[in-house]
């Protein structure tokens, strides 16, 4: 009796800690920003290649939150990323170039038609969703191709020109501004969904995503999670949309192509769902993947990634994550050990 | 009028050949496989191969086409489908845009990026003209034939031995195999009949819907839209869907032109809102 009442105390206080702190920044996780930064300054001729891994990794971490937090399958991806490319692309014609108000009308579009559609989604099981995600998608990109006046229709949309960032850094040709701007949305990005996901709300969202059914039984709001959720991941779709019509400044249909919410997803599950930094090491290992087999196989490279993606699907998906995991969990255990045994020192004599 | 609702009833015939061997798959399997329109486009390129190349009649190639990417699919099957079927759909998905996009390039390698001419015999061409409707002789074709095939098909599903055993297998494979039904067969025997259709229907379509390397993609919406639209209860359903959703697409192309893409998503997407089992849903 007393016994359980001791255990119940400890196991509130450990659940409220849970719930109260944001989880604790991992060696590995430092290292990681750490290296990014470094990248900066001893690659500067990738920058290109890391801005776009830096837009293909917004991309999945979008796509991480509601699929990897909400448990939504959607092959639609590319109508939020298209609407916020295109609509901060038309934000820096008509009203102005300053780069960060136009992430911001890119999010805000990606929030809206994800807030529109999500009301379809949540009718239904997997394959409903899969279909009205690719349908929706598929709606967008001929809306967009309708409206030549508007987006320029096939030739895409151009005349985008961004002003300085903070009205002092130019965005030049070999992408130096770009890089940095892009990792640095990318980093804000994380931070934030890091916060969302370790605060009572995405625990929330776990319970819904293991059981949708127990999650209402012990007082969850179902729907409402679902389209809270799917509307953050339209708002970070969004924001990578207008990133790449910032950095490339041009648009073009394949930005509500199939093609687009496909690619979103193969990086996604490259670098394995549910831990957010998946679609960031998969936009690495897809974009370094690209970058080896285009230079090998200039026309054919889609069938290596074929082949890899059936490979990677029969071998297990979940490796990445494991690895990665596994991995940060020996690192911490090791600093843990090295802290741990350093205090036991200290207090020894 | 009547000459748009002939073509788009022998449009969507022609979408329900290529849909209903993913209608057994992913309706009555559960298995989500986008890669069905990979198969479709082999049996495009087996009938265009044969009657370009080889001078082969047109409907010869026909069981050619079939019976080709039946074994492809069989093989397939047996070397990977089958240790999908227990896996997420998400799995699923990922799997078969991997074969897509191997399909893709793979055709492209072999045979270029350039779309392909089917040389139609010269009975199948022209047009005739019946109580005022024009009527295309390939589309006439194409009805019947497609038509002989739903009612076939249903036949087999409803009233024979080899349907009720699939039946079983899908709504309980353990049950089933208790009972001694050779599921793996059962599952092997239909999805190759379920690709060989898709690949008779490539064949069929090549002439209508065009032939090139990018097709898996450019239809994959279609097949899926058929499918979810038309449900799984029987074949009836994805047969209603495709001449309504073939109906829909050439009637709006032609009068709502600025509009016509977008029918055919509309519908998919009013259909999935309010009957998310589809139209013809089995009672759950």
């Amino acid at each position: 009796m007393l016994h359980s009442d001791v255990a119940n105390s400890i196991l509130r206080q450990r659940v409220s800690g849970i719930l109260k702190k944001p989880a604790r920044w991992t060696v590995l996780e430092i290292a990681f920003w750490v290296m990014a930064v470094i990248a900066w300054f001893l690659l500067p001729d990738q920058h290109l290649i890391l801005t776009e891994i830096a837009g293909f990794a917004i991309l999945a971490l979008s796509l991480d939150l509601i699929l990897g937090y909400a448990g939504i399958v959607s092959l639609g991806q590319a109508a939020m990323y298209g609407v916020g490319a295109y609509a901060s692309g038309l934000f820096s014609i008509y009203v102005t170039g300053e780069p960060l108000s136009g992430l911001l009308v890119g999010a805000l579009s990606g929030a809206l038609v994800a807030f529109l559609t999500s009301f379809l989604l949540l009718r239904g099981g997997d394959l409903t969703r899969l279909m009205v995600t690719l349908g929706v998608a598929a709606v967008f990109a001929e809306i967009a191709n309708q409206l030549t006046w508007l987006t320029g229709g096939a030739d895409g949309l151009q005349g985008i020109t961004i002003d300085p960032l903070f009205g002092v850094f130019e965005f030049d040709i070999f992408g130096h501004t770009a890089c940095a701007y892009s990792l640095a949305v990318l980093f804000i990005l994380v931070l934030l969904a890091r916060l969302v996901v370790s605060s009572p709300f995405g625990y929330s969202l776990k319970a819904v995503r293991d059981n949708p059914l127990r999650a209402s039984a012990v007082g969850i709001p179902v729907n409402p999670r679902l389209v809270a959720m799917y509307v953050l991941g339209g708002a970070y779709a969004g924001i990578a949309g207008a990133l790449f019509t910032q950095t490339q400044q041009f648009i073009s249909l394949d930005a509500l192509s199939f093609q687009k919410s496909a690619d979103g997803l193969m990086v996604l599950v490259i670098g394995g769902t549910g831990y957010l930094y998946g679609g960031i090491i998969g936009a690495l290992v897809y974009e370094l993947i690209q970058d080896a087999l285009s230079s090998i196989t200039p026309q054919y490279w889609q069938f290596w990634v074929g082949i890899l993606l059936i490979a990677f699907v029969l071998i297990g998906r979940e490796k990445p994550r494991n690895l990665v995991t596994g991995l940060s969990a020996r690192v911490a255990e090791l600093a843990g050990r090295a802290s741990r045994s350093q205090t036991s020192k200290g207090r020894a004599p | 009028m009547l000459t748009l609702l002939f073509d788009g009833m022998a449009y969507g015939m022609l979408l329900f050949i290529l849909s209903c061997g993913l209608a057994v798959t992913l309706g009555l399997m559960n298995f989500i496989n986008l890669a069905h329109g990979a198969f479709a486009m082999a049996g495009g390129y087996v009938t265009v191969i044969l009657t370009n190349r080889w001078g082969m009649p047109f409907l010869l190639t026909l069981p050619v086409a079939f019976l080709f990417t039946a074994a492809v699919g069989v093989l397939l099957e047996r070397m990977f489908y089958r240790r999908m079927y227990d896996k997420s759909h998400l799995d699923q998905v990922l799997f078969s845009i991997g074969i897509v996009f191997v399909a893709v390039a793979g055709i492209d390698y072999v045979m270029g990026s350039q779309q392909q001419i089917l040389n139609l015999p010269e009975f199948l061409r022209g047009r005739v003209s019946l109580l005022g409707v024009g009527i295309g002789i390939y589309r006439a074709f194409l009805v019947v034939v497609c038509g002989i095939l739903a009612i076939a098909l249903q036949l087999v599903l409803a009233r024979t031995r080899f349907g009720s055993r699939l039946r079983a297998s899908v709504d309980d494979a353990r049950v089933a195999r208790g009972v001694g039904i050779r599921v793996n067969t059962i599952f092997a025997v239909t999805f190759a009949v379920g690709s060989g259709l898709a690949g008779l229907g490539g064949a069929l379509g090549a002439e209508i819907l065009g032939l090139d390397p990018t097709f898996p993609l450019k239809f994959m919406v279609y097949f899926l839209i058929v499918v979810s639209v038309g449900g799984t209860s029987s074949m009836y359903g994805p047969l209603c869907a495709s001449i309504l959703l073939g109906i829909a697409d050439v009637l709006g192309k032609y009068y709502v032109p600025t509009l016509g893409g977008f029918v055919i998503y509309i519908v998919l997407v009013a259909v999935l809102v309010l009957r998310p089992q589809g139209l013809f849903a089995r009672a759950q």
